[in-house]
């Protein structure tokens, strides 16, 4: 491999880590303030993509869009899988979630309830929609934008990767800053005390995967672009970003970050050097070699700061 | 220890305490289960406003359990728990620090991934608009959380901590602060020095309700007192008359009964 073709492949890296780092934010953030492990949230992934094809069918994006045209139909996917992973993610904590926490229900039924609101949701969306890939329609022709190191950018690497920073950036401030993140982060820290400081823990729970949802749910549409959505199209990325999730120190913002861009790179080299059949392969290896040496995972000693 | 007190003796529970104006604090046969365990078997109380009230007794006696009753964190199964004269009671503590309570946690549970500063605003979450001078105040009535602002709250000593539980509680500009166990683990200066400022406290407006088993600290800084044996009220009185009550030193003050 040449060093030419080594930037190709860590661009192709950084740009599918930075979908997972926005996926496992999803995950961190809810373990963070309930223990719960949300496998349902590779639905609410899947959710975004057909929020994304749903809006540009029913807008019908023009066949050779201008500029502007193409713009407005990047932020309408955007927002469109923002507000459908948004909702399902409301409505799963709504629906699947609360009542469990209502009844003091154990861990292990939060899980099972988890799996099974996933296979729910997945299934709903090959009912609803088809058993088969569904194609994005075209928002713009994918050229190159610029050149670094020899290495080409594309249009599409460029929204994911743009995409995904302002996510994280957004993300950062929410948690860091304002009131709600106060709130998630005295909850995630000991739910009993915040309620005492006058924290509402099912209105901070409820916004936890809210803000998650839409992560997801973005995530999901930039995943699709220029590509397909299909109703299984959650569970590979989703079980990856949890990985990440955890390999970062799950319930750490920061980590989740850097758990999703160190896999997505692992991924992509594993794909290069030996083929695609190895792609998942080498990414769990590094989970399971660095879960032994730190078992709460990169920057796991700061669960519960969030940050 | 002994638990030979003499029940028929006693005055019944809070009725020095309730008469004149309505207390900031009533509480009214409280009865709380955890599951099928009765904690308090009828429990009443009374707080006025201004006043020092301690609740003493041994480990297991209820008093942690009437605190929790009182800020909401338990729901009794049957009594009524009344602020300002209103029934509170099944309201849950999140919505009831809007009423002025502030409560200190046993064991201090500070937020110890969070600094010092960031614990602080925690306590003024409740308020829309956190008022400047809570905070300078909280750093007046404690100024090593001055020096410290941005330590982390883990790294910092027992008596520090139990200080920033306290300075944390007094952001949300509670009427009435329940302190729970404030000396444990304590080294006797440290107690000292947070019974004095619990004092400064009180003199500064705020109404106090403290559990404790330091039972004569906490009779030297109280007005009245309460004492709970297995759920429920044995003796209350005058602080300074518990105090030199030989059935209480014998009990609680480590003393022999002559």
């Amino acid at each position: 491999m040449s060093l030419s073709d080594s930037w190709d492949v860590l661009v192709l890296g950084l740009v599918l880590g930075s979908l997972y780092a926005v996926i496992a934010i999803g995950y961190t953030l809810v373990y963070g303030v309930l223990q719960l492990l949300n496998f349902a949230h590779s639905e609410v992934f899947m959710a975004g993509g057909f929020g994304g094809v749903i809006a540009l069918t029913i807008v019908e994006p023009a066949v050779d869009p201008s500029g502007m045209q193409s713009a407005v139909y990047v932020l309408l996917g955007i927002c469109a899988g923002a507000i459908l992973g948004g909702t399902i993610a409301f409505g799963l904590e709504k629906a699947a979630y609360r009542p469990l926490r209502r009844r003091n229900a154990p861990r292990l039924v939060f899980l099972i309830t988890a799996i099974g609101a996933s296979f729910f949701l997945y299934n709903l969306a090959g009912k609803l929609f088809g058993r088969y890939p569904i194609a994005m329609p075209t928002m713009y022709e994918n050229k190159t934008v610029f050149t670094v190191f020899g290495t080409r950018v594309s249009i599409t690497q460029l929204i994911i990767v743009g995409a995904a920073l302002v996510m994280l950036a957004a993300v950062d401030v929410i948690v860091n800053r304002t009131k709600l993140g106060s709130g998630i982060r005295a909850v995630a820290q000991d739910p009993e005390v915040a309620s005492l400081m006058g924290v509402d823990i099912d209105k901070v729970v409820s916004r936890t995967f809210v803000l998650g949802g839409l992560l997801g749910g973005v995530a999901g549409f930039l995943f699709g672009t220029n590509l397909q959505v299909e109703y299984t199209m959650g569970f590979l990325p989703g079980i990856t970003a949890f990985a990440a999730a955890v390999l970062g120190g799950i319930g750490n913002v920061r980590g989740a970050v850097l758990g999703g861009l160190l896999l997505g790179v692992v991924e992509a080299f594993t794909v290069e050097i030996w083929s695609d059949a190895w792609r998942y392969v080498g990414a769990f290896a590094v989970l399971v070699l660095v879960l032994m040496f730190r078992p709460t995972g990169l920057l796991g000693e700061r669960v519960g700061r969030a940050a | 220890m002994s638990t030979n007190l003499d029940k028929d003796a006693l005055p019944q529970p809070g009725d020095a305490a309730t008469d004149g104006p309505t207390p900031l604090l009533e509480l009214r046969d409280l009865h709380v289960y955890y599951g099928a365990i009765e904690a308090l078997k009828g429990v009443s109380l009374t707080v006025p406003h201004g006043q020092v009230v301690a609740l003493l007794g041994a480990n297991g006696a209820g008093k942690s359990t009437t605190l929790k009753a009182a800020s909401g964190m338990l729901r009794p199964r049957t009594g009524d728990v009344l602020l300002r004269g209103e029934r509170v009671d099944g309201i849950k503590s999140h919505e009831l620090v809007r009423f002025g309570i502030g409560h200190v946690p046993e064991g201090r549970r500070v937020f110890a991934r969070m600094t010092i500063l960031e614990n602080l605003k925690m306590g003024a979450y409740r308020l829309r608009r956190p008022d400047p001078t809570d905070l300078e105040r909280v750093f007046t009535l404690f100024p090593v959380l001055a020096e410290r602002r941005k330590q982390i709250a883990g790294t910092l000593s027992g008596g520090e901590q139990q200080m920033l539980a306290i300075g944390r509680a007094l952001m949300g500009k509670p009427d009435l602060l329940l302190l729970d166990e404030p000396s444990m683990g304590l080294a006797p200066l440290i107690v000292q020095q947070i019974f004095e400022i619990l004092r400064e406290i009180n003199e500064q407006g705020t109404t106090l309700l403290l559990v404790e088993q330091n039972a004569s600290q906490a009779l030297r800084l109280a007005d009245y007192g309460y004492v709970l044996e297995t759920g429920a009220v044995v003796m209350s009185d005058q602080a300074d008359a518990l105090l030199s009550d030989p059935r209480v030193r014998a009990a609680y003050l480590g003393e022999a009964v002559e």
